[in-house]
């Protein structure tokens, strides 16, 4: 027995190990490409990022028809590549694009017929030929310079702050929190009353209420789009804010009246019929006894319902998006950034990880009341 | 503070499923009943019945001689510690102590009057503060009580409100109950339990509770000395009284039953001229039995199966005889050497007890009249 239970403690934990993986590679991928240049995303992956970057950079000496000075009978052109930047390692160099790492720093590169060319670690250089060989255009020096870890802000700055950019978050994120914050608390207010009544009152047909709600767990939200926009339009909502408020709520509140009810019902009954016998209401041992202590299955189906709405393209193409374009959602605004900026990947992550922040707060802040939510009632 | 007033009272579940019928019950101001009977007999049926959690099926219900069958739990004037405590577990001890009363919108002055002299009264004072969470068993049920007390109701019913405690928290809690009822003589209690020991400790009466109906109240005296029948005899009292079946062979003022297994039985139990050759069961408490010697009378013969030697007293289990539970002695002092061998036992004819049909014959010609549930 022992041996099965520590066989199984291992697999537990190894596929913990696993599902923790898988879930933080993409999201820290996605932080870390947002933070980056299109350029470093081209040459480089995310996991790289945090690392100094060696690249090889070409150099041009200056131009010898300006700086070349007489010594003897040869010329000498003196210089330093990184002048007026930040001196950077340098790894290697070379004076010819089929050998760019041809030379230590400070090794002297023999160039044929006596022309020469040291690069010092500090990014001087000295080139020294005849009159014939140092003229002309500078000569190219391929340095591998190492470079610290580089991240910017811009993309975000772009997506957010740039007023001039039509392709922008901010609208977006706005519009979606208008639909999210009323689509999530609107059916947590109807389906609480509804699941109190379902869990705790007397009165006929109480049973076919609840399998009616079971059956509606089961429809799928599709059969319902066309129908309910049609309705929608002859009653003159249209397309719009109220309408996807009511939509998400319809589509929310089965699952969130199972949910509440199923917890509700599992509170004790000896604490509502004190309740009755010290003189409580209905209305009072719903608001002073049962929400109080059923703030965890409403936690945990708040978090659902945000996450959903969050996400949701569907719901919101159909009730809300209009022709002008005023009323987009941020998951809509990343499908147009799809189509438009298909290739720009620091825009992309920087737009999904705009999507995903709240979400994340969201869960992060929330998630002891998710898990005791999803377990409530099945523990005592 | 009442009286309280139960006829004929009955509950049905959906029409068909009778739980409960023909209870004849009056309690007066002051008094602690207890409810016993084995479990699923209905006894906490009852109490919620009188509480206003179950409806009542048939009957009158009065308190005060009031009828409250429709009137709701909270104006009858009733308080209810429950088994589970209920206590609302969000809520400070304080904040559960006034719940009710908040409700019935009391003053505030009133309101802490009353939580400062229940908790003083249950040594709940540096607890007030607490959440039920952080609180012991023996606590909680403080707690629980305590609710009651400030609502200063009528009548207090406890359903089972020792039986989620340890033993000794049990014994403790038990005293502070019987206490609590000694400084409230004027409040009327209920008490629902299946512990004899509770029942018999903390009754004014006892009313057991069985096949539906009452099978007999009294005090925890008169039930373990006179019971009215064969099932009240055998519910109280641990171990049970010995059922031995006979025949009267001799009647007057004192009743002689040669029992089927060879010994005689002299009882107080008058009887008259036609009881004669009745069949009867003659009813012995364990601890009524003497050791019997050779020759003489003796009312049980038979081998011990079992001895058990508890110092103060040995319990010798007799062979059973075929479906029937084994005999039972509770002989004081020490007896050693007698397992495996045939001992006899015989009685005190004031102590010896007569059944025909599950009822008393003492009790023929006594005080019933009421009718009696059939006994089990």
């Amino acid at each position: 027995m022992a041996g099965q239970k520590s066989t199984l403690t291992w697999a537990v934990h190894i596929s913990v190990a696993f599902l923790v993986l898988l879930w933080v590679f993409p999201t820290v991928g996605l932080l870390v490409s947002s933070f980056r240049t299109g350029d470093q995303i081209g040459t480089s992956g995310w996991w790289a990022a945090l690392l100094p970057q060696e690249q090889v950079v070409q150099f041009r000496t200056l131009d010898p028809d300006d700086a070349r000075v007489p010594v003897g009978d040869l010329f000498v052109v003196e210089g330093d590549i990184f002048e007026g930047g930040e001196p950077l390692d340098i790894a290697a160099y070379g004076t010819s694009s089929r050998a760019v790492g041809a030379f230590e720093p400070g090794e002297v590169s023999e160039m044929g017929e006596g022309e020469t060319l040291v690069l010092n670690p500090d990014g001087s250089y000295v080139w020294t030929g005849t009159d014939d060989q140092i003229s002309g255009r500078g000569q190219r020096i391929f340095a591998t310079v190492t470079s610290p870890p580089e991240f910017t802000t811009a993309n975000y700055e772009f997506m957010l702050l740039d007023e001039r950019n039509s392709e922008g978050m901010t609208r977006a994120f706005f519009n979606t929190l208008t639909v999210v914050i009323p689509a999530t608390i609107i059916p947590i207010l109807i389906a609480a009353f509804a699941a109190y009544a379902l869990a705790w009152m007397d009165f006929p047909g109480r049973a076919l209420l609840v399998a009616a709600v079971v059956a509606l767990l089961v429809v799928p939200l599709q059969l319902a789009l066309i129908p309910l926009l049609k309705l929608h339009n002859e009653i003159g909502i249209g397309k719009g804010y109220l309408g996807v408020w009511l939509a998400h709520t319809g589509f929310g509140m089965p699952l969130a009246i199972y949910l509440l009810r199923n917890y509700m019902v599992g509170l004790p009954r000896d604490i509502i019929e004190n309740a009755k016998v010290d003189g409580a209401t209905d209305f009072q041992i719903f608001t002073k006894i049962i929400l109080p202590l059923s703030f965890p299955a409403l936690a945990s189906f708040a978090i659902f319902q945000f996450l959903w709405t969050w996400n949701d393209l569907l719901v919101a193409l159909v009730f809300l998006i209009d022709s002008s374009g005023q009323t987009t959602v941020m998951t809509r605004q990343i499908v147009e950034l799809l189509g438009t900026r298909g290739g720009d990947w620091e825009i992309l992550a920087t737009a999904a990880f705009i999507s995903i922040v709240v979400p994340l707060v969201v869960f992060f802040a929330m998630q002891r009341y998710l898990v005791r939510g999803i377990l409530a009632g099945s523990v005592k | 503070m009442a009286d309280l007033k139960l006829t004929d009272v009955g509950k049905t579940y959906g029409g068909t499923v009778e739980v409960l019928k023909h209870i004849d019950l009056e309690i007066e101001q002051g008094e602690l009943i207890v409810f016993v009977g084995p479990s699923g007999c209905g006894k906490s049926t009852l109490l919620r019945m009188i509480a206003g959690l179950e409806s009542i099926s048939h009957g009158t219900l009065e308190i005060d001689g009031e009828v409250v069958n429709d009137v709701p739990p909270s104006q009858r004037g009733i308080a209810m510690v429950f088994q589970s405590y209920a206590l609302y577990p969000h809520m400070t001890v304080r904040d559960n102590m006034t719940f009710a009363l908040k409700i019935a919108k009391k003053s505030r002055e009133e309101i802490d009057a009353a939580v400062d002299k229940a908790a003083r009264i249950l040594q709940l004072e540096p607890y007030l503060d607490r959440l039920p969470k952080a609180l012991s068993g023996g606590q909680r049920q403080r707690v629980a009580i305590g609710r009651s007390i400030v609502r200063d109701p009528k009548v207090y019913l406890f359903d089972e409100p020792l039986s989620n405690l340890d033993a000794a928290l049990r014994v403790a809690t038990r005293i502070e109950i019987a206490q609590l009822k000694e400084s409230m003589p004027e409040s009327t209690m209920i008490y629902v339990t299946h512990d004899q020991v509770e029942a018999m400790t903390l009754a004014t009466r006892i009313v057991v509770l069985a096949n539906k109906g009452i099978a007999q109240v009294g005090t925890p005296l008169q039930l373990y000395e006179t019971p009215e029948n064969e099932f009240v005899a055998q519910f109280i009292g641990s171990p049970s009284m010995n059922l031995l079946a006979g025949e009267i062979t001799n009647t007057g003022p004192q009743t002689t039953v040669a029992l089927a297994g060879g010994g005689t039985a002299v009882s107080n139990v008058a009887s008259q001229p036609s009881d004669m050759g009745m069949k009867v069961n003659v009813g012995v408490r364990p601890e009524d039995f003497v050791a019997a010697g050779e020759g003489g009378d003796f009312v049980y013969q038979g081998r011990v199966d079992i001895t058990e030697a508890l110092g103060e007293v040995t319990l010798l289990y007799f062979e059973a005889e075929g479906e029937a539970p084994p005999v039972i002695a509770k002989l004081p002092g020490i007896h050693e050497g007698l397992r495996g061998n045939v001992a006899r036992v015989r009685a005190d004819p004031a102590k010896v007890h007569i059944f025909h049909d599950g009822r008393s014959l003492a009790w023929r010609d006594g005080t019933p009249g009421r009718p009696v549930a059939a006994v089990a």
